[in-house]
């Protein structure tokens, strides 16, 4: 029935090459949360803004980057923009397209787990002589992190996940796209495709348990 | 010294503060009781300005509370208050509940902050409950907990809102113990209760509040043995 020959040896030859990839993908991931839960703040602070000008745009972001395919918005910002003439390179549209995701994502994290600080916490604050900004660091925010962690780690994950969308625009310098690269020229595609998944799994899973850990020493209450 | 003067607020089309009138003098303990929705919290919330009044005035020690030039901040670190509910920060120590707001509001030093925190715990007797976290207390611990985070601001008046209504009735007991020693080292205290045998106790007058009016005013004997108004009365006699 199959004729296909498992050859591990040759393709473990590449490890280092996916290792390589393995930053490359793990830097992306990094980079957009960090863009991403950057604005992710600003547009759960202006989704409950009162200023339609603030909310509309806010909301727009949001229902589109969590009711779309996240491979069209990767799409869509290399090519969709080089229809305009904008170019946008392989790496920069997958971490822009990413980062856009994130954003939608972690926004409703963020209004959420805003949401579940009870207002008598801010007045309690408030009532110690505390002006508002210093309530809300000091009281709300680090109860709003504990809240937050776990749902933001898993957008993590996901956002790993995501970086291999990047060969549709042609990336090829992440971890999926090294291993794309690799196949079209020796053709160990299941060796190849099964090994660079054990890297994904391997990431993914230190990254949870990274962050359990951390979740453990910071939150003791 | 507090001075409310015609004081009217309204949240809404609902007028729940009618026109109130009444000043607690410096060492002075006055209880506030009343029907449920009578406006007492109101009145606590409208004298440290976490509420906004539509009439009238307040002057805590002279400075009106709700003008605009007041810094509320700053007169806040004058006026103690504890809520209903408990109002731990559940994400810091006993400790840090109580260092916080000396630290950060007063710019206290962090041994300062400590010595006054521990001898306030020391004092509502939850000395051995430093580096514990709120979630780990009793509702009664929490709210003398609450107490003592209010105290370490060394406040020149306490405002206490039923401190003890959220409590189980075994835990009430030690609440009003701290309530007591407080009247006794003659804090100035605006009590907001349900407890009249402890109201007659501790208070040197008592007020009566009535669907947003102070209906009646005067010492514990006249309040609760020979009530001149017939709502204070009805009231009194349905609680027993
Ligand atoms: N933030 C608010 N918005 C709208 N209405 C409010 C608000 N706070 C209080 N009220 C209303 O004002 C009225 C007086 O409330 P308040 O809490 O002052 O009563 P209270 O005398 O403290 O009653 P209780 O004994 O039940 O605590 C109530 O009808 C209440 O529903
Ligand atoms: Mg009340």
């Amino acid at each position: 029935m199959f004729d296909y020959t498992f050859q591990w040896r040759q393709a473990l030859r590449y490890v280092p090459d996916l290792m390589d990839g393995a930053l490359v993908t793990l830097q992306i991931a990094v980079l957009s949360m960090l863009i991403g839960g950057a604005i992710g703040i600003v547009l759960a602070v202006g989704r409950t803004a009162q200023s339609p000008w603030a909310r509309w745009p806010a909301t727009a972001w949001v229902e589109l980057a969590r009711n779309t395919p996240a491979l069209f918005q990767i799409y869509m910002a290399h090519f969709g923009l080089g229809s305009f003439g904008i170019y946008i390179s392989p790496y920069a549209a997958l971490l822009g397209g990413i980062a856009f995701n994130n954003a939608g994502y972690l926004a409703e994290t963020f209004r959420g787990a805003l949401r579940a600080i009870p207002e008598t916490q801010t007045r309690a604050a408030r009532s110690l002589g505390m002006p508002p900004i210093q309530a809300f660091r000091l009281i709300v925010v680090p109860q709003m992190f504990r809240i937050a962690f776990l749902p933001t780690t898993n957008q993590m994950v996901w956002a790993i996940l995501m970086t291999s969308l990047g060969v549709t625009v042609g990336l090829s310098t992440d971890l999926t796209g090294v291993t794309q690269d690799i196949n079209a020229r020796t053709f160990r595609t299941f060796e190849l495709f099964a090994l660079a998944a054990v890297f994904y799994y391997v990431i993914a899973k230190v990254v949870m348990l990274g962050a359990r850990l951390l979740a453990w020493r910071l939150f003791r209450y | 010294m507090i001075e409310v003067e015609n004081v009217h607020k309204s949240f809404g089309a609902l007028e729940v503060l009618k026109g109130v009138t009444v000043t607690v003098e410096k060492g002075e303990v006055l209880s506030v009781i009343g029907g449920s929705g009578s406006g007492k919290s109101t009145l606590l919330t409208c004298i440290n300005g976490l509420e906004t009044i539509q009439k009238g005035r307040i002057l805590v020690d002279g400075t009106e509370v709700h003008a605009k030039t007041t810094d509320l901040n700053k007169l806040r670190r004058h006026l103690g208050i504890v809520f209903q509910q408990f109002n731990a920060f559940p994400h810091l120590t006993v400790m840090e509940n109580v260092t916080l707001a000396p630290r950060k509001v007063l710019g206290m030093g962090k041994t300062e902050a400590r010595d006054i925190a521990v001898q306030q715990l020391e004092n509502v007797g939850l000395g051995d409950k430093l580096d514990v976290y709120p979630g780990r207390l009793s509702g009664g611990q929490q709210q003398r907990m609450a107490i003592a985070r209010a105290l370490a601001m060394s406040p020149d008046y306490m405002l206490l809102d039923e401190v003890t209504s959220a409590l189980d009735p075994q835990l009430v007991g030690e609440v009003l113990d701290t309530l007591k020693m407080l009247a006794d080292k003659g804090m100035t205290m605006i009590v907001v209760t349900h407890e009249m045998k402890f109201a007659r106790q501790v208070s040197d007058r008592v007020a009566y509040f009535h669907k947003g009016i102070l209906a009646e005013i005067g010492p514990p004997e006249q309040i609760f043995d020979a009530p001149q108004n017939a709502e204070t009365k009805t009231f009194l006699s349905s609680v027993g």
